[in-house]
């Protein structure tokens, strides 16, 4: 029982997540049966779920670096399309004048971009570390100017992107039945899961969003762990950028991953994260993530009229936070509660246990209001 | 001669969910008396004092103003009846003008008189005597003008009672001085003030009557010129504990003569403290006395390099250390457990498996994390020697109870080994039984070897665990106790006397 009750509080931040998008596969069934069938064209599997994993890609791993900013920084990083954008466009520019375009080419322009958006997460880091700018504010500098600069290292509208290397790294690989973006995607999770097992980056930016002063006290530098973070989601940008051109085959500055920070935003809540910093979970964020792919990929196939999508989403967003919400949950807890002391008579162990349950999860996550 | 009582409050009591703040209090302010309420942390003043300006609401008691029984439902209210509170934090707007701040809030039109407004604060801080112009930014004026136009502001609210608490803290002398002729102009007006300080002497330069509160509950009231200083600290430390069960005390062994573990010369810090000198022997138990507010935790936090350290020099077993950051300080074999333990201390929402090994964890290094069993080792083993009550190690910390989320942070440090522990206040709040495991580990850890500086409010609890007591008034070091020398009388007296 009790071994049962540790686990259960352990993974009881998935729930939100979870729940939301097995309601929204649920409607995708009733809608039509057909919904996880997957088909194989030229060597490929194609069907709902692949699209949902090739098409969320970037958001996904964006929302793993705006989890981490939330984290320790307590606020949010709105500038990440941009940084995408600029660090992209330096790595397009980078294959184009290179002449022969080989692997290595494509490797170093990636290295070059990932380094760019490196130095674009030192410059919002160093504003919010070391300066005390709010996140918002301090990122907002590039949400307004980014494109801009990413314009500027274009040099023309819109480069194309055509050769053969990029072509595969935005589709499919002829003999791997798997879209790479999906695979760069997984290639890129594990990597995170690495640099956590073998690091103490949770540890130290989890107690630096909860208390930077006894984190202070305890031998942590704050403003260098918030500074990290804006490091890594730097990085994060760059990886997302790279997939978004070689997906699209040519630099778009003016869209290319357009408002993506909201979306990433509201992956890291679905997380279950709090937005006020403090303990994070990446395992949410990515679920979060995905679940925003299958919603907006639900709407599409409900034939919502392609103008009103984003006011479906708004509404769809709004009913599934207030049923998330500790009020709604600890409601609904003591409604099982109530069923299951009328069942099974055993009232007062397991009153203890659920009450326990919904203390630690409105904990969670009762700072979001 | 004693004039018209203005508000009686009687038999107030309040407890919050585990803590009972006060017990059957009764507080008499006259019509133009300074009365100082006077009392250790936890004493039960300022939840008197939210008591009667609204923001609390009593258990139980009566407050009769001016004759008449009275029950506040907010702030707002209590404000209203003539209460004005002015608190060490100045609750005003530094961004607008000293004439905005006066008038804020408080007018009922919808359109704003400049003119009038300004004429009008003139007025006020003239016949005040406050030097400020009403056009003034507030952000421009010294601290001691704003803390002054706080008190005008409340005044012009036609206020019969105004609670001034530690309005002092931030102030020099020279602005203290300009703040009291500002308090005895208002008392000669009529105004009743009650004054909140940690400053013994202010008390006795500015109040007429002393109430003196312990543990929530009422020692009694006194007339400031009949209450030698030297009794009125003996009535705010009271004697607690004396029933429990003596502790055998390690007595120093080695002279002063041999290496200390720790010294530091003319150490200073951003904190306020004057430079200072301290040495620790191995196996030492040496505790810092004084009032709140009288340096000794400011001092032990410059070891720590807590606050920035901003002169002076550190010998580690005899050789110099630089300690710039707390990680230093670990490094040398230092440990400290803040005063503040919720702000400082807990991690509050990580788990006590993560708030113990955090200090360790952090000594290892950012890429030498403890592998998941190991850390539980840990953790179970420290819970387990200091029997630290909780659900399982995942618990987040901030559920546990005060007494178990301290033993959580000494647990803490006590896994990094260190060679000289620093504890500031760490018994306060916590329950009597866990106060007294506490004295007998310190006393057990210094008998293996390490060395302590214990702080404490209650000056029996020093006395029972330190064998050399440094005796501190008004940020400054006035004196030290050893031996025989060591007992409550002479502590109060240094105190008393020093500075």
């Amino acid at each position: 029982m009790s071994l049962l009750k540790v686990r259960f509080n352990r993974w009881s931040h998935l729930f939100l997540p979870l729940s939301v998008l097995v309601i929204l596969l649920l409607i995708n069934l009733i809608k039509g049966v057909d919904y996880f069938k997957i088909t194989m064209v030229n060597g490929v599997f194609y069907g709902n779920i692949p699209n949902i994993l090739f098409g969320a890609a970037e958001l996904v791993i964006l929302s793993i670096g705006m989890t981490l900013v939330t984290a320790a920084a307590c606020g949010q990083d709105i500038s990440i399309g941009e940084s995408g954008a600029i660090s992209s466009a330096i790595f397009v520019q980078y294959v184009l004048n290179a002449g022969e375009v080989t692997i290595w080419t494509i490797l170093a322009g990636f290295l070059l971009s990932c380094v760019a958006g490196m130095l674009i997460g030192a410059f919002n880091g160093t504003l919010v570390s070391y300066f005390n700018v709010q996140p918002m504010v301090a990122t907002l500098i590039l949400f307004l100017g980014g494109r801009s600069i990413a314009f500027i290292i274009d040099g023309k509208v819109s480069p194309i992107l055509a050769n053969p290397i990029s072509n595969q790294i935005g589709t499919f690989i002829p003999g791997v039945p798997i879209q790479t973006p999906i695979i760069l995607t997984v290639v890129f999770i594990v990597l995170v899961a690495v640099v956590l097992k073998t690091t103490n980056l949770r540890l130290y930016v989890e107690a630096v969003g909860v208390n930077p002063s006894a984190a202070r006290l305890n031998g942590i530098n704050p403003k260098k762990i918030i500074f990290l973070t804006f490091l890594i989601m730097g990085v994060c940008s760059a990886v997302a950028g790279f997939l978004a051109v070689n997906k699209a085959g040519r630099h778009d500055s003016v869209n290319l991953l357009k408002f993506i920070m909201m979306d990433a935003i509201l992956a890291v809540a679905l997380g279950g994260n709090s937005l006020a910093g403090g303990k994070f979970s990446i395992t949410g964020s990515i679920i979060g993530a995905y679940t925003i792919e299958v919603l907006n990929r639900t709407l599409l196939r409900l034939e919502v009229n392609p103008e009103a999508i984003k006011a479906f989403k708004a509404v769809f967003i709004i009913i599934l936070m207030v049923i998330a919400s500790p009020v709604v949950r600890a409601f609904a807890r003591k409604l099982l509660d109530k069923a299951k002391t009328i069942v099974t008579g055993d009232s007062v162990r397991q009153t203890g246990a659920l009450d326990e349950a919904v203390v630690s999860m409105t904990d969670s996550s009762g700072k979001e209001e | 001669m004693r004039s018209e009582i203005i508000l009686r409050m009687e038999g107030i009591s309040k407890s919050f969910p585990g803590v009972r703040a006060l017990h059957n209090v009764d507080f008499v302010l006259r019509r133009g008396e300074i009365h100082a309420l006077m009392g250790e942390n936890g004493a039960g003043k300022s939840t008197l004092i939210k008591i009667l300006n609204g923001v609390y609401e009593k258990d139980a008691g009566r407050i009769i103003l001016e004759g008449r029984p009275v029950h506040f439902k907010s702030p707002q209210d209590a404000q209203n009846m003539g209460i004005g509170t002015v608190f060490q934090e100045i609750a005003l707007c530094p961004n607008l003008t000293v004439a905005d701040n006066m008038f804020i809030g408080r007018s009922r039109d919808a359109v704003v008189r400049w003119k009038q407004m300004n004429e009008k604060t003139a007025e006020m801080l003239n016949s005040l005597g406050i030097p400020a112009s009403p056009t003034q930014e507030l952000a421009s004026c010294s601290l001691a003008v704003q803390q002054m136009i706080a008190i005008a502001r409340a005044v012009d609210m036609d206020c019969k009672i105004l609670i001034l608490d530690e309005p002092t803290s931030s102030l020099d002398e020279d602005e203290t001085k300009k703040l009291f002729a500002l308090m005895r102009e208002l008392k000669s007006r009529g105004v009743g003030i009650i004054f909140i300080t940690h400053f013994i002497d202010e008390v006795y330069e500015i109040s007429d009557t002393i109430t003196v509160l312990r543990n929530g509950e009422l020692i009694g009231e006194y007339e400031t010129a009949a209450l030698s200083q030297i009794e009125l600290i003996s009535k705010m430390m009271g004697k607690a504990l004396s029933d429990v069960a003596a502790i055998k005390k390690h007595e120093l062994s080695q002279s002063d003569a041999s290496v200390p573990v720790f010294a530091a010369k003319d150490l200073s810090s951003t904190a306020g403290v004057r430079p200072f000198d301290f040495t620790i022997h191995e196996g030492e138990v040496n505790g810092f006395a004084g009032l709140l507010g009288s340096g000794r935790s400011e001092s032990v936090r410059a070891f720590f390099a807590a606050d920035k350290v901003t002169s002076g020099e550190v010998k580690i077993k005899g050789k110099r250390a630089k300690i710039r950051t707390p990680l230093d300080a670990m490094k040398q074999g230092i440990g400290y457990l803040p005063e503040d333990r919720k702000a400082e201390g807990i991690i509050g929402e990580l788990s006590v498996r993560d708030n113990i090994i955090l200090a360790l964890q952090v000594m290892k290094g950012f890429f030498k994390p403890l592998s998941r069993k190991q850390a539980e080792e840990f953790a179970n083993q420290y819970i387990q020697l200091l029997g630290i009550k909780t659900p399982s190690i995942d618990t987040p910390i901030k559920s546990l109870s005060g007494g178990n989320q301290q033993k959580v942070i000494l647990a803490r440090w006590l896994l990094t080994h260190p060679m000289y522990l620093i504890l500031d206040e760490p018994t306060r709040g916590i329950d009597v039984g866990t106060k007294v495991e506490i004295q007998k580990l310190i006393l057990k850890l210094a008998e293996d070897g390490m060395s302590l500086t214990f702080i404490s409010s209650e000056i029996d609890e020093m006395l029972r665990v330190c064998s050399r007591l440094i005796v501190m008034k008004d940020r400054e070091i006035v004196g030290e106790l050893r031996g025989a020398n060591l007992t409550e009388q002479n502590v109060m007296h240094m105190i008393a006397q020093g500075g």
